[in-house]
């Protein structure tokens, strides 16, 4: 067996393993070791490239490793888990660049060979470095973006001008045909360089409009894109790992886009290029709330916690802002052991990524198996005798499943309005990312109690202790 | 590799991706996201052969900040995801 051989096998073992990784995610608790087989296989897969025949300096790669590795920890060690989707955002834009990096050596070594044997560059290699560089550098501006909008640090209101539209189908077009002269051209560095910087506007053009309630559409989105890239890659280098791993990675974004797509009942096409503004039909503020809403307080709450069986609780982004959910925690306990059944249920978009609020309440210390998804959890609501709900709005709107005139109509929302008493803790009566009233607010068997969600929880806590 | 074999490999990956993943609950799709993050780092092994190669100065560059990218992708993700999985704890 040569040595070729060998390093093909490797490479056939890394991908196995990155497969037997993602079915590890299958389960809390296969997960750990799913993700130590992942990074096992990362590690067969780069011990295998080491022999790679080509390789005669391990100087820039020996530091390149250092580098990134130190880069790499320090940011997983410190991030803080509400931070988890720029991080993840920031990530996708890496691996985005550097499949970009790679396709653009690629392209240096094609044409000093093509121009020193005097043959043509194979053309199924070059489309598919035109789509490295083009998927790669949308993955890249397109990442970077998104993650200053979730650092808060630019474009954190929605960024659109006249001719916005135009100007991403002007650049697509000259996308495509820096993509033909790349290929026409025997591999032609200016052609790729130039598609490389009109790409990377393109993607930045792309996020700018996007508004902060779409962000997990568009970094799962992202999440395919770079996983795209890195098979666009693979077909550039004749490489099988590269293009095993890649289209893991893009059909997993692709299936996270679309399950965050339906949460929202928008399409993708929708989230992309369309605006979500308040219907033409839908009901005025006043007209919604005006003398019906009924304001509570945390002795109130606490008499009904002591005569109830059963309790949800519905955490929403809001939650993690206010940093309440060891409180919430707190309050869950101590309703347990007064012998409440006490679940949290959780909809698909309630944080800022695809089982983001999974994550802020696993930090907590809340198990896992307490925690309901919305399919599983919405028929219990008619035996439930207290929701409480905490920073959220639009997913527990009821006016998604009885007003064809509102802009969320249609959207799959946790029917909270069908337990015996709901309590919403909210600072004031101002309206979600969607911008309309809630009727729920107003409902006869819901009650408000406007205080920070942080402090309500602590009060609440204390209530109970002292009845 | 041919072309043929190619597209052979990522039509059955994608296959087995949506196989895979559509099993995976929403409690663990922010994990698998910075996990499957980690794994499309894999373009390191093209950086790697880029930045080790000889193809001139400029390949050699472009080879060294695809390393140092990748690898942070790499080691961040797998990282990252290995915290969080060890939050996920079962009712006692």
């Amino acid at each position: 067996m040569s040595k070729a051989d060998v390093i093909e096998l490797m490479y056939l073992a890394a991908g196995v393993l990155f497969i037997l990784a993602l079915k590890g995610l299958t389960h809390p608790r296969t997960a750990v070791r799913g993700n130590l087989l992942g990074s096992l296989g990362m590690l067969v897969a780069v011990v295998a490239t080491l022999l790679h025949s080509e390789i005669i300096s391990y100087v820039w790669l020996v530091i390149g490793l250092i580098v990134g590795a130190g880069i790499g920890t320090a940011l997983a060690v410190k991030v803080p888990m509400t931070a988890m989707p720029q991080l993840v955002a920031l990530l996708n834009g890496f691996g985005g660049a550097a499949s970009l990096f790679v396709a653009g050596a690629e392209i240096i070594k094609l044409r000093t060979i093509s121009s020193a044997l005097d043959i043509d560059v194979s053309s199924a290699v070059l489309v598919a470095a035109a789509a490295t560089g083009l998927i790669g550098a949308v993955t890249f501006l397109g990442s970077l973006v998104a993650f200053s909008k979730l650092q808060e640090l630019w474009f954190q209101k929605p960024v659109t001008f006249t001719g916005h539209q135009a100007i991403n189908a002007v650049l697509l077009a000259l996308a495509l045909a820096l993509s033909i002269w790349l290929v026409a051209d025997d591999a032609n560095p200016a052609a790729y360089w130039m598609l490389v910087i009109v790409a990377s506007a393109l993607g930045a053009l792309l996020v700018l409009p996007i508004g902060g309630a779409d962000m997990p559409v568009v970094i799962a989105l992202l999440n395919s894109y770079s996983g795209l890239a890195a098979a666009a890659t693979g077909f550039v280098l004749g490489n099988s790992v590269l293009i095993i791993s890649g289209s893991l990675v893009g059909a997993s974004g692709l299936i996270l886009t679309q399950i965050m797509c339906k949460a929202m009942n928008r399409s993708l096409f929708n989230v992309l290029f369309g605006v979500l503004g308040p219907g033409a039909g839908a009901p005025s503020a006043d007209d919604v709330y005006a003398g019906r809403i009924k304001s509570t307080t945390a002795e109130e709450i606490a008499m009904l916690y002591d005569s109830a069986r059963r309790a949800v609780i519905v955490p929403g982004y809001g939650l993690a802002v206010a940093q309440a959910q060891h409180a919430v925690r707190d309050l869950a306990n101590l309703l347990q052991s007064r012998g409440v059944e006490v679940e949290f249920a959780i909809h698909p978009v309630a944080g800022r990524m695809p089982g983001h609020m999974n994550v802020l309440l696993a930090e907590a210390n809340i198990p896992y198996d307490q925690l309901k998804e919305m399919d599983e959890i919405n028929p219990t609501f008619s035996q439930t005798d207290v929701v409480l709900v905490i920073g959220a709005n639009d997913v527990v709107n009821p006016s998604a499943r009885t007003d064809p005139s509102s802009p969320i109509y249609g959207m799959p929302i946790l029917n909270v309005d069908e337990a015996r008493t709901v309590v919403v803790v909210k600072r004031s009566l101002s309206p979600g990312f969607a911008g309309i009233p809630n009727p729920l607010f107003a409902a006869d068997n819901c009650l408000m109690y406007f205080a920070d969600g942080k402090q309500a929880v602590l009060d609440l806590v204390n209530a109970i202790k002292e009845l | 590799m041919t072309l043929a074999i190619g597209i052979t490999i990522f039509v059955l990956a994608l296959f087995v991706g949506f196989e895979i993943i559509t099993k995976i609950p929403p409690t663990l799709h922010t994990p698998l996201m910075s996990g499957s993050n980690a794994i499309s780092g894999i373009t390191l092994v093209g950086a790697l052969i880029a930045a080790g190669a000889d193809y001139g100065a400029a390949a050699r560059f472009l080879g060294f900040l695809a390393v140092v990218l990748a690898t942070i992708n790499v080691v961040g993700g797998f990282l990252v995801t290995h915290r969080m999985l060890g939050m996920f704890k079962r009712r006692d």
